[in-house]
């Protein structure tokens, strides 16, 4: 009886034990677990620490050319590092100018890729041909740079600068953003030149949300007797509209921050003029140009609102373009 | 092409004026779809062209044994530039690797759950395409601003920042592929949470990750704005990171704007190199991961 009791207590005793490895075993885990989870939070809040750290800092550099010139800092034309006046017009008037125009020769040429690549392509060329594209964007910033001042702008500016000068540049109003001499370098330069480095992005999410449209509803449009044309431009483009435009706010981000293959190109120069021919100067030329050599702190100060302002803006665009695309992807699940 | 025309030739009503009109636009549309490609290639094929013909002629021993020639003298090469960029290029690879990675597997595993890790899914795709020129600015002020020089370190950290959100993007969209099956076998098994992201999950798509690291640096390795005020540049052999180093982006840019003939050439041949460099890994990361990869 008593020797029963005794081999009873000592299996509970037994179980037990065991419960309580298991107990410790699970404590071990559970500590074990919240480091890891507490150690890749913080490696992940490195990311929007660094994102808070560019805005406090480029801030804290703007300050001084804010106190000093107020908002009208972003309409006043003048740059003048030698009576150190700054005013961020014409950097600002040639960023969106470069980056507008190459959206609108970017646009359509990517909307061809991306039609090419997933209609009209035979299925063994695709992933060749759609690397090649994306290749485009591998090529680094600078080398667009050389190219465009070395082989692009001299053929540009001896031939068809002076034909468009010489038709478009006839017409009444729109007349005048072809005049001026044909240097070959200028804003339209820069712009053609961003509008290359864009177009890998753009196409590259075009492709993507064409791709998610349901085949049924394609299907359907071919059953009507839709040519393909058709089916692209009134049954994809339709379906995938917010996707397109978020591709091509993605293409403005990029272009927007765009430094070496601008600065190569733009020309230069702290003139505003109606002329696309004309050289100029884009936030990322000046900043590239004149922040090494800046010796007034005011010059400095005012480089550093030229890049919040960019920054600032670059934020924007691109979360519109994210948000765009979040709707995208929240559709793909409803097909 | 053929495949339309056929569809559409039996019909009869093809004589219908809407007919022809519609068959038109969608020829129009095409070509100019095709035109659209060819361009594209073009270009790319313009620019390699370019590259080859005018670099081709700098690539000798000399460009990969000796240091960049003083200005008015003779020949000369690229060995501390060559140098230079590497040890930054390492150095940030090294640094953003193990960064990206961490935060790549937070925001997997932890991601569904909560509003913080959406957030910083968010600002990690912005980061990803946010104007490198900008960092190297941030860099500027935080770092070479107060040491009061610049140096090859302060061009690491810039390069880092901009390689760290490529690894983590590719990371957490590699990881969520991996089926849910396979982390429910080892969850059965007792394993703890950590076990199995990093065991199971992230050993699963190992590939995957290195694909992140390659593509971050192909991205690193061309790019001349954050550089700019961060390492600056040196016309010595120097290895010495805590002071201004030489690298292959700012030699390029300065020597291709250069009165000198042979400055001139070596920057195309620099060009050639970081060119087809950059291209290779870029290929490479694509081949060895079939899965589609982020820009």
């Amino acid at each position: 009886m008593q020797t029963a009791t005794a081999a009873a207590a000592s299996v509970t005793a037994a179980e037990q034990a065991a419960t309580q490895a298991m107990h410790r075993t699970m404590r071990n885990q559970r500590i074990q677990d919240f480091i890891f989870h507490k150690t890749t939070m913080l490696f992940a809040l490195s990311v929007l620490a660094v994102l808070m750290g560019i805005i406090i800092s480029l801030m804290v550099g703007a300050w001084p050319a804010f106190k000093e010139f107020g908002p009208a800092f972003i309409t006043t034309v003048e740059w003048d590092p030698v009576n150190d006046k700054y005013g961020a017009l014409i950097a600002i008037v040639g960023t969106l100018a470069t980056s507008g125009i190459a959206l609108l020769i970017a646009f359509p040429v990517s909307f061809g890729i991306a039609l090419f690549l997933t209609e009209i392509c035979p299925a063994g060329l695709r992933r060749p041909l759609g690397t090649a594209v994306e290749l485009l964007a591998g090529v680094p910033s600078i080398i667009y740079g050389m190219w465009g001042l070395f082989v692009f702008a001299p053929l540009f500016g001896d031939y068809v600068q002076p034909l468009l000068k010489n038709t478009i540049g006839h017409l009444p109003i729109i007349g005048q953003f072809f005049s001026g001499p044909t240097m070959g370098i200028g804003i339209l330069t820069a712009a053609l030149i961003l509008a290359v480095m864009i177009i890998p992005f753009i196409s590259s999410v075009m492709r993507d949300v064409f791709e998610i449209v349901p085949a049924v509803l394609k299907e359907s449009a071919y059953g009507l007797g839709c040519t393909r044309w058709e089916v692209v431009r009134k049954i994809v483009l339709p379906y995938t509209k917010t996707g397109v435009v978020g591709g091509v706010m993605l293409g403005l981000g990029r272009a927007l921050g765009e430094t070496m293959a601008v600065t190569f190109v733009i020309g230069n120069t702290n003139k505003l003029s109606w002329s696309l021919f004309a050289p100029g100067n884009s936030i990322t030329s000046l900043l590239a140009n004149e922040f090494g050599e800046a010796q007034s702190a005011l010059h400095v100060s005012s480089l550093f609102s030229l890049a919040l302002i960019l920054f600032v803006i670059t934020l924007i665009v691109l979360s519109a373009a994210k948000l765009m695309l979040a709707g995208m992807s929240r559709k793909e699940g409803t097909k | 092409m053929s495949q339309v025309s056929a569809m559409n030739a039996p019909a009869k009503p093809a004589m219908n004026p809407v007919y022809r009109k519609r068959l038109l636009m969608h020829r129009i549309g095409i070509a100019l779809s095709v035109a659209a490609m060819t361009l594209g290639l073009a270009v790319l094929a313009w620019i390699l062209f370019t590259l080859i013909v005018k670099g081709f002629g700098a690539v000798s021993v000399d460009m990969f044994t000796q240091t960049t020639p003083a200005p008015g003298s003779d020949g000369g090469g690229l060995i501390n530039a060559i140098v230079g960029s590497t040890m930054m290029v390492g150095l940030a690879t090294l640094v953003s690797t193990p960064i990206g990675v961490l935060a790549g597997v937070y925001l997997a595993e932890y991601g569904e759950e909560n509003k913080l890790a959406q957030v910083t899914r968010f600002v990690t795709d912005i980061m990803l395409s946010a104007p490198s020129i900008v960092i190297g600015l941030f860099v500027y002020a935080l770092y070479v601003a107060q040491v009061k020089h610049f140096s090859g370190y302060a061009g690491s950290i810039a390069l880092s920042l901009i390689a760290v959100p490529v690894v983590v993007r590719t990371t957490d969209n590699m990881l969520r592929l991996v089926p849910n099956s396979l982390l429910e076998a080892a969850f059965a098994l007792g394993a703890p949470r950590w076990k199995v992201a990093t065991l199971v999950r992230l050993r699963a798509v190992k590939a995957g990750v290195i694909t992140g690291v390659l593509l971050a640096l192909a991205r690193i390795a061309g790019e001349t704005a954050p550089l700019l005020f961060t390492a600056l540049n040196n016309q010595f052999q120097s290895f010495n990171m805590n002071a201004p180093l030489a690298n292959l982006p700012s030699v390029i840019a300065s020597f291709a704007l250069s009165p000198y003939d042979n400055w001139r050439s070596l920057a195309w041949g620099g060009a050639l190199l970081i060119t087809f460099s950059v291209l290779a890994l870029n290929i490479l990361s694509r081949t060895m991961f079939s899965q589609k990869v982020p820009n």
